[in-house]
Formats: structure tokens, sequence, C-alpha cells
């Protein structure tokens, strides 16, 4: 790895996303709209509900967003030869991951800014934990998504099938990671299962976050998801190849 | 001068099922050499092993003495891939500057490599905007950047302007005589004159080998394409 060369990716890939006016507003108006939608959903039959679900929508949105929106460009950049031009010139596959890690990481920041400051702030979502640990849990769900996107983009072939594994790989995770039901009342081997996807301890943290003001507990969360995201860009250089078929 | 840039010893390679090129040997030195073939007949995939990043069944790959695709080499290859490998929702001057960075290159190169290509006019354009042709300039002005000892063309003038396509030409010949090995692989076959060297290609395999007018003497014909066609009807026979 060239620090040179990871921060031209990153650097790149930021420059990319500013000429994209409608997908920046995307990454960052979105979330604050659907968490305002939630928000008046419970405002007048139970609020205490908003309190309970709003902290695991701050981390399941840049999970899904950074996953497609990674899946997708990478894959452009596998399609269009950019990537295999890459592969020619003194990069390495840490580099171009990294690369896409950091630039990603950053855009989640300045997202979850955002959508904790207009919950905590506008829509008055109650924290016990520092509020600045909300940003740090959505960045380390940030990079864990763009991780699963780098991955899951060695096996699609298109776009199109790309957008297909949002559905087949995170809706589950969705529905086991204690949204609908907490984890603890799950049929037992479900539990299980939930015990090793990386989306419940993204929601583990946002919710230890809001109902507790100690904070070992999200650091250890946080550790964990970490944990999945490093093995995620691992998957990801090892599904990168520089010779192909 | 220098010794052969290339070097391709039983070169096999397999895509799809499909064996693409066999058992192919060529040395590749100074000057500019010319791959003409039908689309099809396996130059991408030749071009793709010279730079590194094909997979291949059997035999060997070398430049400058060194295994295609390994670190030290990937300093010293320019390579031009048929797509224009560029971002189209950069500019001209932000795509430039991004591969100048990665290449650890500085600005002036990046500016010399514009003006060779003769896009200083486009610089501040969305490269997604641009003809075809400038893209595919872009592309080249890319592969440019660090002063290639060895440069990998694919394609490199389909859909030109005659005056563009003289231009490029005449620029490829300065990097040879710059003692640069040009490889340049084309479908049309007028582009052939222009090459000190020339490869047929068809098949997966090289049916000639030698200099434009070599190659029409030894068949007689009065062009390349003539030739292409006389050799290949010797072969059938």
């Amino acid at each position: 790895m060239t620090p040179r060369i990871t921060f031209a990716v990153a650097t790149r890939v930021l420059t990319q996303l500013r000429r994209d006016h409608r997908t920046l507003a995307m990454l960052l108006l979105l979330p604050c709209l659907l968490i305002s939608l939630l928000w008046w959903m419970y405002e007048a039959s139970d609020p205490a509900i908003f309190d309970r679900i709003g902290p695991a929508l701050l981390a399941i949105f840049p999970v899904i967003v950074m996953f497609l929106v990674t899946s997708v460009t990478t894959l452009r950049e596998r399609a269009s030869g950019t990537l295999e031009r890459l592969l020619s010139m003194p990069m390495g596959k840490l580099d171009f991951l990294v690369g896409y890690a950091i630039a990603f990481g950053l855009v989640a920041a300045l997202q979850s800014v955002l959508a904790v400051s207009t919950s905590v702030g506008l829509l008055g979502l109650d924290v016990l934990g520092p509020v600045w640990l909300l940003t740090v849990v959505a960045v380390a769900d940030a990079v864990l998504g763009t991780a699963l996107g780098l991955f899951v983009s060695a096996f699609a072939q298109t776009e199109f099938q790309a957008v297909q594994f949002m559905p087949a790989l995170l809706i589950p995770q969705l529905l086991l990671c204690g949204l609908f039901v907490p984890r603890s009342e799950l049929p037992t081997f479900l539990e299980k299962v939930s015990d090793v996807l990386p989306l419940s301890y993204a929601v583990d943290a946002m919710q230890h976050l809001t109902t507790s003001a100690s904070t070992a507990d999200v650091w250890q969360d946080v550790a964990i998801v970490a944990g999945f995201a490093l093995a995620g860009l691992a998957l990801g250089a090892a599904t990168l190849r520089r010779r192909t078929a | 001068m220098m010794k052969n840039a290339v070097e391709v010893r039983d070169l096999v390679v397999v895509r799809g099922g499909h064996e693409v090129l066999r058992n192919l040997d060529i040395s590749i030195g100074g000057g500019v050499t010319g791959l003409l073939g039908p689309s099809g007949c396996g130059k991408s995939t030749l071009m793709r092993s010279l730079v590194g990043v094909q997979q291949l069944r059997a035999g060997t790959v070398t430049a400058f003495g060194l295994e295609a695709g390994s670190r030290p080499l990937r300093d010293r290859i320019g390579y031009v891939t048929q797509a224009a490998s560029v971002y189209d929702d950069l500019t001209v001057a932000e795509n430039l500057t991004f591969f100048a960075r990665v290449l650890g290159v500085g600005r002036a190169e990046a500016d010399a490599s514009l003006e060779a290509v003769d896009l200083g006019q486009q610089r501040e354009q969305v490269v997604g905007r641009l003809s075809g042709g400038q893209r595919s300039r872009v592309s080249l002005a890319v592969a440019l950047l660090r002063k290639p000892d060895l440069l990998v063309l694919d394609e490199p003038t389909v859909g030109l302007d005659p005056v563009l396509r003289r231009d490029l030409w005449a620029l490829f010949h300065r990097l040879a005589d710059e003692g640069a090995a040009v490889f340049v692989s084309s479908h049309v076959m007028d582009e052939a004159d222009r090459c000190d060297r020339l490869l047929l290609m068809r098949d997966g395999r090289i049916i000639a080998d030698g200099s434009p007018s070599e190659i029409r003497q030894k068949t007689g014909a009065d062009d390349i394409e003539s030739a292409f066609l006389a050799i290949v009807e010797e072969d059938v026979a």
C-alpha cells in the first residue's frame, strides 16, 4: 500500500461524487427525510416507538446506502476498463479498496452528522450517551457497507445484478437485527443467526448509546462492526484479481 | 539499441473454453510494431497478456527481462485498452491529475501529455460530453504520462479524423525515436504502412511477420489487405 495512491483514489471518488449532485443529495438529505417521516408516523400515537426505532435507522442508513453506492461504482470500474488500467499501474489492491473506504467513510460522517442533528436537535430523539459517538458508530457502519459492497461487486456481472444483492444480503440482516423483534426474544435458532450478522452489532451499538450513559458496550459493538468491515475488505482484496480470464 | 522489449514464448490463452491464442512466439523490439488482424482474432488478448492482466494457460511473457505484470514493470508500461478507460464523470484535467498521482508524476507531465494528444483546449470539459475520438485521446494521454518504455495501444486510432490519425502516428514514431517500444493494434489494414514492422494475426496465430514492404514483396501483393488474403488462401490450400 502507498499512502499517495490510496489518497489519490479517495480524492478522485470524492470529486466524482461532488460532480454528481443528485447522488450527493440522496446521500445526505434522504436519511434526514426518512427519519423525519418515522418521527411523524409515531408522533401522535406513541412517541416512545420513535425513541426505540430511530437509533436503529441511524445505523441502517449508512450500511444500505454505502453498500449500494459502492457495489455499483466498483462494478462500473470493472466494466469500463478503469480498474484493469489501474491494476496495470503500480497500484496495490488495498490502495483501491481503502481509498474507497476512506471516501465513503467521510461521506458517511457527513451524512450521520446531518441525520443525528435532525434526530436529536429537531425531532427530540433521546440520547443518554455522548452524541458525537453516534457519528463514530455511523462511520463504522458505513465502512462496513462499503466493504460488503466491494466484496459482492466481484460476484455481479452487471449493475442490475449488483443491486439485487441488496435484498439478498441486507434484508435478512434487517429483519433479524432487532428492529422488529428484540434479538433476545427471537426463536433460539434465529437469535444465534443474528449473533453472527454484522448489522445486529451496528444496531446494538446505536441502541446501547441511546439507552445508557456507559460507553463500554458501544465500543465493543463498534469493534465487532469494524472487525466485520476489515474481513469484508480482506475478502474484497482476495476477489480483486490482477489477472482475469 | 535496445534488445527485444517483449518476448512471448509458447503462449496459450483460453477464454470461455476457446483457445484464443495458440502457442504464440513473438519478439517485439524498438520502433513501431503494428498488430493487424480482423476483430476477434486475439489482438486484445495478446495485449492484455503483455501488460499482465490476462490469465495465461501456458507459456511465458516477459518485458525487459521481467515477468509481464510484475511490480517493477508496472511503472514502465503505458497501456490503452480498447474502451477509453477513463472516468466519464470527471473533467479531462481531473482524470489526468488522478492518474498522474497514481503514477507519482507531476502537473508538468500531465500538461505535456494533454498537449501531445492535442486536448489542451478541452481540459476543463467533462469526459462524458466529449466525442468518442476525444475520449480515446484522453485515454492515450494517460498512457503517455510516465514516458513509458513500452507503450501498448489497443486500437487507439479507431474512428478518428484522418488529420488527427496522422498526427498520432507521428507521435508514436516520435516516442519510438526517443527509445520506447510502441506496440499498436488495428483492424484497419490501411494503417499498416505506418508501422516499422507488422505482425499479421488471424485466429490466434501470427501468419506473417516483417516490414510492410517485405510482406508485400513476399506475397506479390500491392497492399497489405491483398497480402493478408493471399497468405490466408495459401494457408487453407
